[in-house]
C-alpha cells in the first residue's frame, strides 16, 4: 500500500509534467480526430469451427505410435543428430580451421573462445573453460589443437552428464503432478502435448491440466493435444485461478486413477514477482494429498541467451525446478546455456524437443549434444 | 528493460566519470569490461567487437571536446556508438496509396507474432487506421482462436479459414479491401528458419499478399541465435524491420543490438508487457539512453500524448499549479496513467531512476491501485475535495464500501496530504519539470517513506533530474548527454542542468 502510493504520487507529478506539455503542443495544431475509428464490424469469418484442431496439414509427419518413452529407454542417438545436424557448420568451421593451423597460439583461444560465445555458452563459462585449459597447456597435459579440442570436449561432456537417477521420476501407486514452467512462448503446452502422449503410450494414465488460464485460447491449445493424445483434459475459466485447476485435476486424477498429471502453466517472466508467487502457490496446492509433484520441468528455449542462466536461477529457487526441457534445438541455435545452468546450477537437461512432431521429444544425450556443437 | 546491461555500462561509466584523466590503461581495461557487459547481454560477437572498435576509435579520434571530462567523453562515445549500432533513425512507416497497406509478420515458434499483431492493430487504430487481421497461422494448435480473442479486445475484425495460409492470406486481403479496411496484418506460423519448407509457405504467403511491410518478429532474449535468424529471414522474405518482444524481462536485448548491424534493417517496434497497451514504435537514440540509465521521459511524453483526455489533464494540470490538486483530480489521473500500460513500465521510463527503485516498481502489483481507486470511489465528492471533512463514521463507511481497513483509508489520507503540501511548496513543479531541485523531491519522498527503508534508499540516491535531461540526451548532443549523465547520477548537481527548451526538450 504504502509503496503503491509513492510510486503513484511520483508517476503523476511527471505525468502532470508530461501533460503540461502534451496540453500546450496540442493548442499549437489540429488533432487528428480519434472518432473516425469506427465500432468493430462484425467478424468476418468463412464458417470454421474456431475451437477445432487446425487443419489437415497441421503436424508434419505424424509418426508412427511412439516406440519408447523418454522416461525410461532414452532413444537412438541418431535422432538427436538428425534434428541437431541442421545446425551444425556455424561452429565447425572455427574449429576445422583450428585443427588445420597445427599448433596452439592467441589465435586458437580466440577462435574457441568465439566459438563457444557464439553456441551462447556465455562469458564466464567459456572463461572458466578455456584457463583451465590453457593451465593444461602449459603444464604440459595437453598438446596440439586436436588434444586441446577433444579436452574440451570430455570437459563439456562430463560437466553435462546427468546424475545418477536423474530420470524423469514417476512414483508407482501415486498420483505424480509433473509441473512445467517457464517464461513465455518457449513451448511448455507443446511439449506436455508430446509428453503425454509419449507417456501415455509407455502405459502410465495421463491427465491433462490446463493450468494456463491467461493466454487467450490456451487452453483449447492443450485440448488439441488432449485429443490426438487421446488423454482427458481439466480445464477451468479463462483468467480464473490456475491453482484451482490444478487442484481440481489432481482430485480428478485420485478419483479417476490416473498416476501422472500434467500439469501447464501460464508463461510468465521470472522477473514479475506476483506471477512467481503464483506458480509457488500452484506447486503448494499440487502438492497437497494426494498430489505428489514429483517433477518440476523448466522448458527452455534452445535459442535463448545469457538471460536463460537468470530464468533458471529464479525459477529454481521459487518452485524447485528438478530439470530442464531444452526445446527448438532442430533450428540454427546451440543451447549452449544449458552448459553454464549445468555447471552454476547443477540442473540437468532431462528432455530436448527437436521438432514439431508428437514424437520429437526425446532424451537428453551429453556426449551426442557435445557431438552436435564440435562437428 | 536492458536492466542488466544499463547496470553494468553504468558501473563501467561511473568509475570513469570520477577521474580527472584517462590513462591508455583505463581505457584498455574499460573497453575489455564493456565488451564483456555486451556479450553477456547477447550481443552478437562480431556486432561487440565492432561496438568496441567504434568507441574506442571515438575516444582516439579527433576533436575530443573540451567541454567535458574524460569520463563523460566515454560516456558519449557510448551512447553515439549504441546509437549507431541500433540504427539511428526509428522506422517511418509510410502508407499504400492504394490501401490496404499490408504488414507481414513472421519469426520463430514462440516469438509472439500473435499478440504482436493484436498489439498492431491496436497501435494502427491509434494512429487513426481501420486494420484487420488474418490469421494464417494454421499450424500451431488454437493459434486463429487466439488472435480472435485478442481482435476482439482491441475491435479489428479477423479473417481466417482452415484451407492453406497462401489462401487464407490471398482471399484475407480481397476480404479487406471489400471492407474497406487500410490496413492488413497478417500473421503466420512460426517456422525454423532452416525449415525449407516453411520458408518457402511464407514466401508464397508473401508473394500471395504483396506486403509493404515485413517484420521479423523475435524475442529479446534471444541469444547469438538472433543474428542467423534474422539473415535467413532476410533472405527469403526481404524483411523492412524488426519487432522486438518481451522486453519487460531482464532480457539484455543484445538481439536488438546485432539485427540491425548484421541485417541492415532497423528495428521497428518494440512490445514491453503482456498488456495490448504496451506496444510502440522503436527509438534507437532514446533505447541508447535507456540502456546508459538516463531514462526516456519523451516516450513517456510522446505515450501520455496519445492516450490522455486532453481537458482532463488540462483541468488537472492549471490546478496542480495553482496548489489545489484533490483527490478527485487524483483519480482522474489515475484513470490517464493506467492507459499508459503497467506502472513499472512507466516508471522504467522515467530518468533517473535507480536500479532499487526500478526493482521495487517490479514489485508493484497493478491491482494494489484498484485498491487506491476503490478507496477514493467510496468516497463521496465533497469528501474527495475536502478530505478533512472525513470523520470516523464516514471513514468506517468508506473501508467498508472499498472493501479495506480504516488504517487504509487513513495511509492513504495521510499520505495525499503529505503529498498535497509538497506540491504547493513553492517552485516544486517549475523544479519537476526543468530538473532543479530534484534531490528536494526525493528528500521529501523518502521522509514521507520511513517505513520502507529500502526503498527510501533507493529514492534518494539518484534524486529526480526531470525531464530536462533525457530530452537533451535523446538527441545525442554532447551537452545534452552529459547533463543526463550527470543529473541522473549526482543530486547535488542536478540543479545546475540548465534544460534546452524549458525542461521538455523536443525531438527534433
Amino acid at each position: 500500500m504504502v509503496t503503491v502510493w509513492i510510486l503513484l504520487v511520483v508517476v503523476l507529478l511527471v505525468l502532470l509534467g508530461a501533460g503540461l506539455v502534451v496540453v500546450g503542443r496540442a493548442r499549437g495544431r489540429r488533432r487528428v480526430p480519434e472518432s473516425r475509428v469506427s465500432p468493430p464490424p462484425p467478424l468476418v469469418t468463412r464458417p470454421e469451427a474456431g475451437t477445432e484442431a487446425p487443419p489437415a496439414e497441421a503436424p508434419p509427419a505424424e509418426a508412427p505410435p511412439a516406440e519408447a518413452p523418454p522416461a525410461e529407454v532414452p532413444t537412438g542417438p541418431p535422432e538427436l543428430r538428425q534434428g541437431m545436424g541442421k545446425t551444425r557448420g556455424l561452429l565447425s568451421g572455427y574449429f576445422k580451421a583450428l585443427r588445420a593451423r597445427g599448433s596452439v597460439d592467441a589465435q586458437t583461444w580466440d577462435d574457441i573462445e568465439e566459438a563457444l560465445l557464439r553456441a551462447d555458452v556465455g562469458v564466464a563459462t567459456t572463461t572458466a573453460l578455456l584457463e583451465d585449459l590453457r593451465e593444461r597447456v602449459q603444464r604440459g597435459e595437453l598438446s596440439g589443437p586436436d588434444g586441446v579440442l577433444s579436452a574440451l570436449h570430455d570437459d563439456l561432456r562430463r560437466s553435462l552428464a546427468m546424475p545418477a537417477g536423474a530420470t524423469l521420476r514417476v512414483d508407482e501407486g501415486e498420483t505424480n503432478v509433473w509441473l512445467f514452467v517457464g517464461v513465455n512462448g518457449v513451448g511448455k503446452t507443446t511439449t506436455i502435448g508430446k509428453i503425454a502422449r509419449q507417456q501415455q503410450a509407455s502405459g502410465h494414465s495421463v491427465l491433462l491440466a490446463a493450468g494456463d488460464t491467461f493466454r487467450a485460447a490456451a487452453a483449447q491449445q492443450l485440448e488439441t493435444w488432449g485429443e490426438r493424445a487421446g488423454v482427458a483434459v481439466v480445464r477451468g475459466a479463462e483468467g480464473g485461478d490456475p491453482s484451482a485447476v490444478v487442484y481440481d485435476a489432481v482430485q480428478r486424477a485420485a478419483a479417476r486413477g490416473n498416476d501422472l498429471v500434467l500439469a501447464d502453466t501460464a508463461g510468465r517472466l521470472h522477473t514479475k514477482v506476483n506471477l512467481v508467487e503464483e506458480l509457488k502457490k500452484i506447486r503448494r496446492v499440487a502438492d497437497r494429498e494426494p498430489g505428489h509433484v514429483t517433477e518440476v520441468l523448466l522448458v527452455l528455449d534452445a535459442t535463448t541467451g545469457q538471460n536463460g542462466l537468470t530464468q533458471a536461477r529464479q525459477f529454481l529457487d521459487a518452485v524447485e525446478v528438478t530439470g530442464v526441457v531444452l526445446t527448438k534445438l532442430d533450428g540454427t541455435a546451440k543451447g549452449g546455456i544449458v552448459i553454464a545452468i549445468q555447471r552454476e546450477l547443477g540442473l540437468p537437461v532431462k528432455l530436448v524437443g527437436i521438432g514439431e512432431g508428437p514424437d520429437d521429444l526425446i532424451a537428453f544425450d551429453p556426449a551426442e549434444f557435445v557431438d552436435a556443437l564440435f562437428t | 528493460m536492458f536492466d542488466t546491461l544499463s547496470d553494468r555500462l553504468e558501473g563501467i561509466l561511473g568509475r570513469l566519470r570520477s577521474r580527472g584523466r584517462l590513462s591508455d590503461s583505463d581505457v584498455d581495461e574499460s573497453l575489455r569490461e564493456i565488451r564483456t557487459a555486451l556479450l553477456e547481454a547477447d550481443v552478437d560477437v562480431g556486432v561487440a567487437r565492432s561496438l568496441v572498435d567504434g568507441i574506442r576509435m571515438r575516444l582516439v579520434g579527433e576533436d575530443l571536446s573540451k567541454s567535458l571530462s574524460p569520463g563523460q567523453q566515454v560516456v558519449k562515445a557510448v551512447h553515439e556508438e549504441l546509437v549507431r549500432v541500433l540504427g539511428g533513425e526509428s522506422l517511418r512507416l509510410t502508407f499504400a496509396s492504394s490501401p490496404p497497406t499490408v504488414v507481414l509478420l513472421a519469426g520463430l515458434q514462440g516469438s509472439g507474432k500473435t499478440t504482436t499483431a493484436a498489439k498492431l492493430a491496436r497501435w494502427f487504430r491509434q494512429q487513426g487506421r481501420n486494420p484487420m487481421l488474418v490469421g494464417a497461422d494454421l499450424q500451431r494448435p488454437a493459434a486463429v482462436e487466439q488472435l480472435r480473442i485478442l481482435a476482439e479486445q482491441v475491435g479489428v475484425p479477423v479473417y481466417s479459414e482452415p484451407t492453406d495460409p497462401v489462401t487464407v492470406a490471398r482471399v484475407g486481403k480481397d476480404e479487406s479491401r471489400r471492407l474497406g479496411r487500410d490496413v492488413l496484418i497478417v500473421d503466420t506460423a512460426g517456422r525454423l528458419s532452416i525449415d525449407e519448407e516453411l520458408m518457402d509457405e511464407v514466401r508464397r504467403v508473401s508473394d500471395a499478399v504483396e506486403p509493404h511491410y515485413t517484420f521479423l518478429v523475435i524475442d529479446a532474449m534471444t541469444g547469438q541465435d538472433a543474428v542467423s535468424t534474422g539473415r535467413a529471414f532476410h533472405a527469403v522474405l526481404d524483411l523492412d524491420g524488426v519487432i522486438l518482444t518481451k522486453l519487460d524481462g531482464d532480457a539484455r536485448g543484445g538481439a536488438a543490438l546485432s539485427v540491425k548491424e548484421t541485417v541492415g534493417r532497423p528495428i521497428a517496434f518494440a512490445s514491453t508487457g503482456e498488456r495490448l497497451a504496451d506496444f510502440d514504435l522503436f527509438h534507437p537514440d532514446r533505447m541508447a539512453s535507456r540502456i546508459l540509465g538516463m531514462g526516456d521521459a519523451l516516450t513517456l511524453i510522446e505515450q501520455a500524448e496519445r492516450e490522455f483526455d486532453r481537458d482532463v489533464t488540462e483541468q488537472s494540470a492549471a490546478r496542480l499549479l495553482e496548489g489545489r490538486f484533490t483527490l478527485e483530480d487524483f483519480l482522474a489521473q489515475l484513470q490517464q496513467v493506467k492507459k499508459l500500460g503497467s506502472l513499472g513500465g512507466v516508471l522504467s521510463l522515467l530518468p533517473g531512476m535507480s536500479k532499487e527503485m526500478r526493482q521495487a516498481s517490479s514489485a508493484v502489483d497493478d491491482r494494489q491501485i484498484g485498491q487506491v481507486e476503490a478507496i477514493i470511489r467510496s468516497m463521496t465528492r465533497q469528501e474527495r475535495i475536502d478530505p478533512a471533512a472525513i470523520d470516523g463514521s464516514r471513514r468506517l463507511r468508506i473501508a467498508k464500501g472499498s472493501g479495506t481497513t480504516t488504517q487504509e483509508v487513513n495511509q492513504l489520507l495521510r499520505q495525499f496530504k503529505e503529498a498535497q503540501q509538497l506540491m504547493r511548496s513553492p517552485g516544486m513543479l517549475g523544479g519537476m519539470l526543468s530538473g532543479a531541485k530534484g534531490g528536494r523531491l526525493a528528500r521529501a519522498m523518502s521522509d514521507a517513506m520511513d517505513a520502507e527503508p529500502g526503498l527510501a534508499a533507493g529514492l534518494t540516491a539518484p534524486g529526480l533530474p526531470g525531464a530536462g535531461a533525457a530530452g537533451g540526451g535523446g538527441r545525442g548532443s554532447v551537452s545534452g548527454a552529459a547533463g543526463g549523465a550527470r543529473g541522473g547520477k549526482k543530486k547535488k548537481k542536478g540543479g545546475r542542468v540548465t534544460p534546452k527548451s524549458g525542461g521538455t526538450g523536443r525531438p527534433r
